[in-house]
């Protein structure tokens, strides 16, 4: 019982917080940058890329979850596990229904 | 310390005059209380990500459908003022996170500023996408009744896109789904927006309290809450900016 309760909240402090500001920031430039190079398939992939890579950031440092419970990180997991078996199973019957007709 | 004397002393109810007045009677502690909060305002994050997911989804399948047509659609945005936002917005997340530091350390004064900025730069979030709104407007390019395909049969009468872009005229079916495109764009910009205005909303009333010291004492669960919710804002737009504003360039 007592155990749950032992760990202590880390407090993120303002030199974190302005290495990532810095580092999205820095991000949201090269994706654009990269949006005016045609690079062809590759253009969504890395715009997409860019973006999981933003979104990491925020969540693992302006959101805690870097410093946060095992629960919590099981939580986040869970939400994007789900979100990608939504994405991966639509995608997989749209992209197979017209298989061998192209 | 026996097991068993750990759990019933735990599990006995303190005196009011033994806690502190934020911590409910159904906790043991309010370290408890904070993770539980924090683990239900993930849940509801949770939903939010299959909300959201439902959107990104549609336009992955229709994008992959009506390429053309959301090449074309996509065309209409405005890049300068889709990456102004996107700073904005980060801005805004960082000045959130500032503020549940101060909130934790118990900086009054710190707070106060931190929350007033978030509030601000999410009124200007606002006002750009109202700009943006703007234009869709007067082009006729906001889906019903009203809608024009006049910009992407004849690409050249939108002298502004069509030097930028070059876009070829689309055959009438296929420009028709740009109003799909549009009904997407609207949809989930929308329920983005929406979201930012409920937070406004609650930023609001917590400048008021922070104003008060409710935050400061100690008990800024509310604070560290309301930012997980502001920084999974940000990090829809982040995706909205990709999707909606870049992909389509070449």
């Amino acid at each position: 019982m007592s155990g749950q309760n032992k760990h202590a909240h880390t407090i993120v402090g303002p030199r974190v917080y302005v290495a990532i500001l810095f580092a999205l920031l820095l991000g949201t430039a090269l994706t654009v940058w990269a949006s005016y190079v045609d690079l062809g398939f590759w253009n969504p992939i890395i715009a997409l890329a860019i973006a999981t890579g933003k979104a990491m950031l925020v969540v693992l440092f302006f959101m805690h979850v870097w410093y946060s419970t095992k629960l919590t990180k099981l939580t986040v997991v869970a939400g994007v596990f789900t979100f990608m078996i939504l994405i991966s199973m639509t995608l997989t019957d749209y992209i197979s229904r017209a298989w061998g007709s192209w | 310390m026996q097991n068993s004397q750990i759990h019933a002393a735990n599990s006995a109810p303190l005196a009011h005059e033994e806690h502190p007045s934020y911590l409910r009677h159904h906790f043991n502690s309010t370290e408890q209380q904070a993770d539980a909060a924090g683990f239900a305002m993930w849940l509801f994050l949770l939903t939010e990500v299959m909300f959201f997911g439902g959107l990104f989804t549609a336009y992955l399948v229709y994008r992959n459908w009506y390429y053309p047509a959301f090449v074309s659609g996509s065309h209409q945005l405005n890049v300068v003022w889709g990456t102004t936002n996107t700073a904005v917005l980060i801005l805004s997340s960082f000045t959130m996170a500032m503020g549940v530091w101060c909130a934790q350390t118990r900086r009054r004064r710190g707070l106060v500023l931190c929350l007033a900025l978030t509030f601000f730069l999410g009124l200007v979030f606002l006002g750009i996408k109202t700009v943006e709104y703007r234009e869709k407007i007067e082009k006729h390019h906001v889906p019903g009744f009203h809608y024009s395909l006049q910009s992407f049969l004849d690409p050249q009468s939108d002298p502004e896109v069509y030097k930028e872009y070059h876009d070829k005229a689309l055959v009438p079916d296929m420009a028709r789904h740009t109003e799909l495109y549009f009904s997407l764009y609207f949809l989930m910009t929308g329920m983005h927006a929406l979201h930012m205005i409920i937070g406004i909303g609650i930023l609001g009333f917590m400048i008021l309290r922070a104003r008060a010291g409710a935050y400061t004492a100690g008990h800024e669960t509310f604070v560290v809450n309301f930012g997980l919710y502001w920084h999974f804002i940000d990090i829809i737009w982040i995706y909205l900016f990709a999707l909606l504003y870049l992909i389509s360039r070449h």
